[in-house]
């Protein structure tokens, strides 16, 4: 695996200096080099129209790919309930598995979820893969990837999807180096290529750029995919499908990192991975104080309370609340930023909320960039007047 | 004991911006800095060997075109006791498949190593997936998203995990891998002395020929996944902007909120 300028055909034009995603080729007199950041991508290529670059890759075996069928949906529980993110790939894997022409599969490991199948089938499993273990209740490590490894080696799924959440980014890629195959984390959109292979597009660089990525010759094609991005697959009582019962072996249940204790200490108003309405304070709340309104404005609203790293870092409200770079990733329906400037290590962790409002003094303040609806302000007189009007109504 | 610190050199994605015109990424003027999260992992492994009466050796690893060096200079500065770059032309293209390959066989070589940490993922990727895949590689138990490590002995490790609306407490047998998130310390500044030996330590380099890796598992012939594309993400249309008297603000805006069904 190799990449090389053939100098004899390079003209210098700069053709591919413009190509190159990496900015990895600079001209040495008149012609190219290729420098340390190339990554083989391979995007120089087709753009010499010399034929002066040459890639040369020779790939590892690929599998048979048509021993590869059916969608795959990693379900996830906790205490014994299952997840809305699990709903959400349902609706993406319905999908996938139409353009596809094969079957939508769910895995659920746990304990007394027999009504969970049931529910698993009516949002569209054709099939529902159920392990039924006391040692399964709790998510760890190592018992869920080991079945589901056996699993992926025996039934051969084209497409395994799960959900981007703590457990499913611990789990899927110790799952993925074990099979030997691709996974693409966080993904925000999934399609089906031409050529029937899956294309996972993701934000990178902070969600400053897109990428798709292709798993060509390893199967299944993995990914997990972000929380509140699919639309949730809905029920429909009638749907039939069938539950496999999955026999645990004895050594599953081994673990060397093993769960001692479970700790909740997040009420509902902060999770805000699963709220649909987030409301978060910055700096410019002015004092620790400033939170109370930022509460009572997520109270009137039914939303969750976020903060900026700003606001966290002066000690005015606890890690778990930050959103953005270092903190949390959100995508909620409705996110209100009040005194936050926006800085671009905010930006990252909520520019993809499907609406945004910004309070703000400083009408040049950088988040106003994002905001569908900017209001120019005193939030200590536009919140309470927000407040006000939403307790009329 | 032996701790081995995996970190790595990213831009600094504040700055990383997309040409619209021709879809690439705009590197000039971008500053490479050491992966943010894997800043707590440094520290975090200093503390490890301030925590225990047994000596405790800590090295930085990373993986990366040779001025990578500079982030294993910055963990020197910090007080780390050792560091090793892998590079090799051979490693570029490595997914995260690949990536966790070849740094396994990097800490498989230091040998005799208890603990290993990472930050919880990179910026500019933000996979969370090397540090998982080196723990399969290893064969070795995992932690992820460790808030707190409220015990370590020579045998166990006793941790707190990150999860969505608390936490779980794990206990594993060393060795084992550990992912950090910033809530687990505040790192400390390089002091003037590990800044002069910072700069002047030799840090070795190894190569492929270095490892007992398979040829066909490095590099982009090692990685399962390929980019297919890069483009700017859909910029938001500009937005409304709304002023005036907070009470005329409040009638428009809850208004919206109702035509968009979000009250």
């Amino acid at each position: 695996m190799s990449i090389r300028i053939i100098e004899e055909k390079c003209t210098g034009c700069t053709l591919c200096v413009r190509a190159c995603p990496f900015a990895a080729i600079t001209m040495h007199e008149k012609l190219a080099v290729i420098g340390p950041e190339c990554t083989l991508c391979g995007a120089c290529v087709p753009a010499c129209k010399f034929d002066a670059i040459e890639l040369t890759v020779e790939k590892r075996e690929p599998v048979d790919k048509t021993k590869y069928r059916n969608v795959w949906v990693v379900a996830e529980q906790k205490k014994g309930v299952v997840q809305s993110v699990t709903y959400e790939l349902l609706g993406a894997g319905r999908e996938l598995a139409k353009k596809r022409g094969s079957e939508l599969h769910v895995v659920l490991l746990g304990t007394g979820m027999d009504g969970a199948c049931d529910d698993l089938v009516a949002r569209g499993a054709d099939v529902v893969h159920y392990l039924d273990h006391p040692a399964f209740e709790h998510y760890q490590d190592e018992p869920y990837s080991r079945v589901l490894c056996r699993l992926m080696n025996a039934e051969k799924p084209e497409i395994v999807l799960c959900g981007a959440t703590a457990i499913g980014r611990s789990l899927i890629p110790r799952v993925a180096v074990q099979i030997n195959t691709g996974l693409t984390a966080d993904c925000t959109g999934l399609e089906i290529a031409e050529d029937g292979g899956l294309m996972q597009i993701r934000p990178a660089f902070g969600g400053n750029i897109m990428a798709t990525i292709l798993t060509p010759d390893h199967r299944p094609q993995m990914a997990t995919v972000r929380h509140k991005v699919m639309k949730e697959a809905k029920p429909d009582p009638k749907r039939k499908g069938k539950i496999v019962t999955v026999e645990p072996l004895k050594e599953d249940a081994y673990v060397r990192a093993k769960v001692v204790d479970l700790v909740e200490e997040i009420e509902s108003t902060v999770n805000l991975a699963e709220a649909d309405i987030i409301v978060s304070g910055g700096r410019g709340l002015g004092t620790p104080e400033g939170f109370k309104l930022i509460e009572d404005f997520a109270l009137a609203l039914g939303g969750a309370v976020g903060s900026s790293r700003a606001a966290v870092d002066a000690g005015w409200i606890p890690y778990s609340h930050q959103v953005g770079q270092t903190g949390k990733t959100v995508c909620p329906k409705l996110y209100v930023a009040c005194g936050i400037s926006g800085q671009i290590q905010h930006l990252v962790g909520m520019q993809s909320s499907d609406t945004i409002i910004a309070i703000n003094k400083d009408r040049e303040a950088p988040i106003f960039t994002v905001a569908d609806y900017g209001i120019v302000g005193d939030l200590y007189k536009v919140i309470p007047a927000v407040i006000d009007r939403l307790n009329q109504r | 004991m032996k701790v081995v610190v995996c970190i790595k050199q990213v831009p600094d994605t504040t700055n990383v911006r997309i040409n619209p015109e021709t879809n690439t990424l705009i590197r000039e003027g971008v500053e490479s800095i050491v992966n943010p999260f894997d800043e707590y992992a440094i520290e975090e492994a200093l503390r490890i060997k301030e925590r225990l009466d047994e000596p405790v050796t800590t090295i930085a690893v990373t993986m990366g075109p040779p001025q990578a060096e500079a982030v294993l200079r910055q963990a020197l500065s910090l007080g780390v006791d050792e560091a090793i770059l892998l590079s090799d032309r051979a490693f570029a293209g490595s997914d995260t498949w690949a990536t966790s390959y070849a740094l396994s066989k990097m800490i498989e070589k230091i040998g005799d190593v208890d603990v290993v940490l990472c930050g919880k993922q990179a910026i500019d990727g933000d996979t969370a997936q090397v540090g998982p895949g080196i723990a399969v590689h290893l064969g070795v138990p995992q932690i992820t998203f460790v808030k707190k490590i409220e015990e370590l002995t020579p045998k166990k490790i006793r941790a707190e995990r990150m999860m969505e609306e608390g936490y779980q407490v794990v206990e594993s047998r060393l060795p084992v891998l550990l992912t950090v998130v910033k809530e687990i310390n505040e790192p400390r500044l390089p002091s003037i002395r590990g800044k002069m030996r910072a700069k002047k330590a030799e840090i070795p380099t190894w190569t492929a020929a270095n490892l007992d890796v398979k040829e066909n598992s490095i590099g982009l012939k090692g990685s399962p996944t390929v980019v297919h594309k890069i483009y700017a993400p859909e910029r938001k249309k500009d937005g409304r902007v709304l002023e005036g008297e907070p009470a005329d603000v409040a009638v428009e805006i809850v208004s919206e909120l109702k035509r968009l069904s979000l009250v």
